[in-house]
């Protein structure tokens, strides 16, 4: 059977049926804008950007949220869809103080892109500068600002659908609706467990890499692909650099983490930086640990294991690895303990 | 800095017997299904609030994250985590009881209590709330303290009424005949109907006067003596049209569900009246509760349902009360349960409360509220009878569009559509309020005018009242002037001249009434009452409000006006759900009708009726 067609801006697009118009549109290059729509989570059609108009529907409907079908004519930006979209765009700008000037989020944020390319300033009817928002830092990971919130819930179905943590959910009714953890508390005394999820998920500035504050603006930062050192899942990492720090970590579109990552792999490389961290081997020598070269702490090592081996046997020898080296590493190091030295007493901190 | 809503709240300082109860609750509730909502309305009952710590227990006893349950409650308008004096006051503040004067009233209830808004007396006995709405129009200007309500207020009176309470002068509303009037005192058509042919007359608490008068008939007919199909086909032919406001083909809608294999199917009635105006509800789940009963067994029977439930609005204490106790003494006597009337139908229903919010008037909204969530329109299509609560075939209808089903069963189909007009046939229950010399409803075939409805039921405008314009069908359509007064009040008659018949609910208001201050009342309501999901709606509502505001204060200009437009037309095409859609509908048909009222406050600064301090 010949796939179902639909008509899109006035082309003929074939499409799968089930797939959303989002889909269909991605599918054919046609540009449709969104804001609370979130890969893999369940779309709400609650921002209302990806509002387009399909011939005989009485009112505007949201791309992101409406299934496909055949023979549906379709177009993304009509005039109506226009003058919409731009209202929508004005109340979300209008919605908080979004000063792009110090945010966090310049150059990243959906908003911004948005109010940039339908070329929406901030309207007369915004909040004014001073109005009192909600604005949580009590915690050394997450900040919370939400005179930049827009309520997308993206960060609620980070939480609740990608993480299954359940700790945020969307609180109160209306204009007055808030991301709320537990009874409105702060994260810290709430069930979050610091994963960070709704950090990475919110389009805007409104949660916020603590750490990352001030460090660096988007453009200035280059990211490096790597491997979370924690555990043996492997999490894909996106490492922000700048001048050769590390400045924040977010979790790459990649298997297996597909995005997510937990606390310590989002929030606890400190250790990179840190000045107590070891650079050279050292050597204790008069009971004193001293700087020595690679070349001299292997001859020690070697020469030590042979004459305890030779003297005692290799089942006085146990080795000991740590979980932050790769499944390749921890393979080379048994393989070594086993073969080079003859022993089986071999363990390593299966924990994070 | 933090600035956190729950930090001012004091730590709990319940006694093991109140954790205790606490605990029952939970284990009363463990296993059912959307047990949120009544676990939280019980222990809100028993303890009088629910500070953080009982929400963690309730968290940890029904297996649901506490941000879960804090977003569930905090949607809700009646829950309260924060301790409350022993009589909550709630000022009705819906567009009927501002044009009566409720704005003065509440100013003067401060005064006489000596308290703002949302504060408690220093004794502990009052709270002052306001409410968006409480559905007691008829008796506007109005409040309800706990379960009761009291209307025709004045200062006089409700320093009465506070003396009443501190002398431990109480009511108990159970031992009310009903909520505001008796129906005998409204004028009605010489020949008894459909709807209110019992109201009044029988005793709304005992099944047996519903017998008496032919009840469950109707039930026995279609179980013992007809095939489902045929029960659907007959209430197509009635021709009935929804009467919660959307005047959807009721028969249509049960033909859709009908052969759908997927089981359960779930009945739904929907009892959250919270049209502001409408009122006519309440009348029958007060005065003929067993009618509502056998109409959704009829229902269940023809669509394939075993199970039902009616979600009551919160404020409607008596209604719940009435309904609780019908359907204990239906159930005692077979007509609900296993095996009615012998056969292998079998159809039980189950009462569930709102909390104060109108968005659960809107039909997917209430079924995620039945599911124990926020009241969060769905998406559609799918459409509740295809996938509706917990994903199952849904029916949900309106209180009359169900208590009619009796007699379309008993007298036949053909015989209701010979009532009424061809687009809405039957009979009808208008409301006539506002400056009308008397507010009540009326059951009659639709289709009678507004002027008919004013001067014949309405007792024709208020000594020193001449019309000026009306709201039609509730809070959320346009209102029309004078040159509609000869219109069928039928859905499409009215649809035509700008209004909507709605709920059926007509709010009338006289030369006193400004346009502009009217159309602020509703754009209060409006942004009280949505439920945030969407952009248009949540940040649109009270940027209307705002705007309104500002004209009424004198600060207006031209290009508010022209904003006003422009978003209206953008929330009409863009919003999630029909409350968004028609937020608007008031301003714009007001501005088209007054639009030189409401220039007039900008450039002259002058309000004609006298309403709006200009500055």
């Amino acid at each position: 059977m010949a796939e179902p067609t639909l008509t899109l801006n006035g082309r003929t697009v074939a499409f799968q049926p089930g797939q959303t118009i989002l889909e269909v549109a991605q599918g054919a290059g046609v540009y449709i804008p969104t804001l609370c729509y979130m890969k893999d989570t369940l779309p709400t059609g609650s921002c209302r950007v990806c509002v387009v108009e399909v011939e005989g529907a009485r009112t505007l409907l949201p791309a992101c949220a409406t299934q496909a079908a055949a023979n549906q004519v379709i177009q993304t930006e009509s005039p109506r869809v226009a003058a919409a979209r731009r209202m929508v765009l004005e109340l979300a700008l209008a919605s908080g103080n979004h000063n792009c000037l110090i945010c966090e989020a310049n150059g990243e944020c959906e908003l911004q892109a948005l109010a940039y390319r339908y070329q929406v300033p901030t309207p007369a009817f915004a909040a004014p500068p001073d109005t009192p928002y909600y604005f949580e830092d009590n915690n050394s990971m997450i900040v919370r600002d939400f005179s930049k919130c827009i309520m997308c819930g993206r960060c609620v179905r980070g939480c609740t659908e990608r993480q299954v943590n359940d700790a945020i959910a969307i609180g109160y009714r209306g204009s007055h609706n808030k991301i709320v953890a537990k009874a409105d508390k702060t994260y810290i005394e709430s069930d979050c467990v610091f994963c960070g999820e709704c950090v990475q998920s919110c389009p805007v500035g409104a949660l916020l890499d603590k750490n990352a504050i001030g460090q660096g603006r988007s453009w200035e930062r280059t990211t490096v692909r790597t491997v979370c050192p924690y555990c043996g899942v492997g999490c894909q990492l996106e490492v922000h650099v700048k001048d050769d720090r590390i400045l924040k970590v977010t979790g790459a579109d990649a298997v297996p983490n597909e995005g997510r990552l937990c606390v310590k792999g989002r929030f606890g490389w400190h250790f990179v930086h840190h000045p107590d961290r070891l650079t050279t081997p050292l050597l204790r020598k008069n009971g004193e640990l001293t700087p020595v070269s690679w070349d001299e702490a292997l001859d020690y090592v070697a020469a030590r294991l042979t004459e305890i081996k030779a003297k005692y046997g290799p089942g006085q020898i146990g080795g000991w690895c740590s979980a932050r080296i790769t499944n390749e590493e921890n393979y080379l190091m048994q393989k070594f303990m086993r073969a080079v030295l003859g022993t089986n007493h071999v363990d390593h901190c299966a924990r994070l | 800095m933090i600035t956190c809503s729950c930090a001012a709240t004091p730590p709990a300082q319940l006694t093991p017997a109140q954790w205790e109860k606490i605990d029952a609750i939970i284990a009363k509730y463990k296993d059912v299904p959307g047990n949120l909502m009544p676990v939280l309305q019980e222990v809100q009952e028993a303890i009088g609030y629910l500070p953080p710590e009982v929400q963690d227990r309730l968290a940890e006893g029904l297996n649901i994250p506490g941000s879960h349950i804090f977003g569930v409650m905090s949607f809700y308008s009646m829950y309260t985590w924060r301790p409350k004096g022993k009589y909550v006051i709630r000022f009705c503040e819906s567009p009927p009881c501002h044009v009566l004067g409720a704005e003065n009233l509440l100013q003067m209830a401060q005064e006489e209590l000596g308290i703002g808004l949302n504060q408690t007396t220093p004794d502990g006995l009052f709270t002052l709330e306001t409410s968006a709405c409480l559905g007691v129009c008829e008796v506007a200007p109005a409040m309800q303290i706990n379960e009761v309500v009291h209307g025709h207020l004045t200062r006089e009176r409700f320093r009465q009424i506070i003396a009443d309470y501190r002398a431990g002068m109480a009511p108990d509303y159970t031992t009310l005949t009903c909520t505001t009037y008796e129906i005998s005192r409204y004028k009605q058509p010489p020949t008894d109907l459909v709807l209110l042919k019992n109201v009044g007359k029988i005793d709304p608490e005992n099944i047996d006067d519903y017998l008496a008068a032919g009840g469950w008939q109707a039930l026995k007919k279609a179980v013992t003596t007809m095939t489902p199909e045929q029960v659907v086909e007959e209430v197509k032919t009635s021709g009935i049209r929804g009467r919660g406001g959307a005047g959807f083909p009721a028969g249509l809608k049960w033909s859709f569900t009908r052969p759908l294999t997927v089981t359960p199917k779930y009945i739904i009635c929907n009892a959250d009246e919270g049209e502001p105006g409408t009122i006519k509800d309440r009348y029958i789940m007060e005065g003929d509760p067993q009618k509502i009963l056998e109409g959704m067994a009829i229902a269940g029977y023809a669509v394939g349902a075993s199970q039902g439930y009616i979600y009551v609005r919160g404020e409607y204490y008596l209604s719940k009360h009435r309904l609780a106790k019908a359907i204990e003494q239906a159930r005692a006597r077979g007509f609900l349960g296993k095996n009615l009337f012998g056969t292998d139908f079998s159809f039980d229903i189950e009462v569930r409360s709102g909390f104060g919010c109108y968005i659960c008037g809107e039909e997917t909204a209430l079924i995620e509220s039945i599911e124990g969530k926020r009241g969060y329109p769905r998406m559609k299509p799918p459409f509740p009878g295809v996938s509706g609560l917990w994903g199952k075939p849904t029916i949900v209808n309106n209180v009359e569009t169900l208590a009619s089903v009796p007699a379309i069963i008993e007298k036949g189909g053909a015989w209701y559509k010979s009532l009424g007009t061809p687009d809405t046939t039957g009979t009808k229950i208008y409301q006539i309020i506002g400056h009308v010399a008397t507010p009540q409803i009326v059951e009659v075939p639709a289709g009678i005018t507004l002027r008919e409805l004013i001067d014949t039921y309405g007792g024709g405008m208020r000594p020193g009242s001449t019309f000026k314009f009306c709201q039609t069908g509730g809070a959320s359509a346009g209102i029309v002037t004078a040159a509609a007064l000869d219109t069928p009040l039928d859905f499409g008659s009215l649809a035509q001249v700008g209004g909507a018949l709605g709920s059926g609910t007509m709010l009338v208001a006289d030369q006193s009434v400004c346009v502009v201050d009217f159309v602020r009342a509703v754009a209060k309501f409006f942004a009280h009452e949505s439920c945030g999901q969407c952009t248009p709606c949540r940040e649109g509502t009270p940027l209307i409000l705002r705007t309104v505001n500002r004209i009424c204060r004198g600060q207006g200009t031209l290009e508010d006006l022209a904003l006003l437009e422009r978003l209206g037309a953008a929330m009409i095409d863009a919003s999630f759900c029909p409350l968004g859609q028609t937020a608007p509908a008031p301003f714009l048909s007001a501005y088209k009708n007054f639009r030189q009222e409401f220039e007039d406050h900008i450039t002259k600064k002058v309000c004609a009726a006298g309403v709006c301090r200009l500055g």
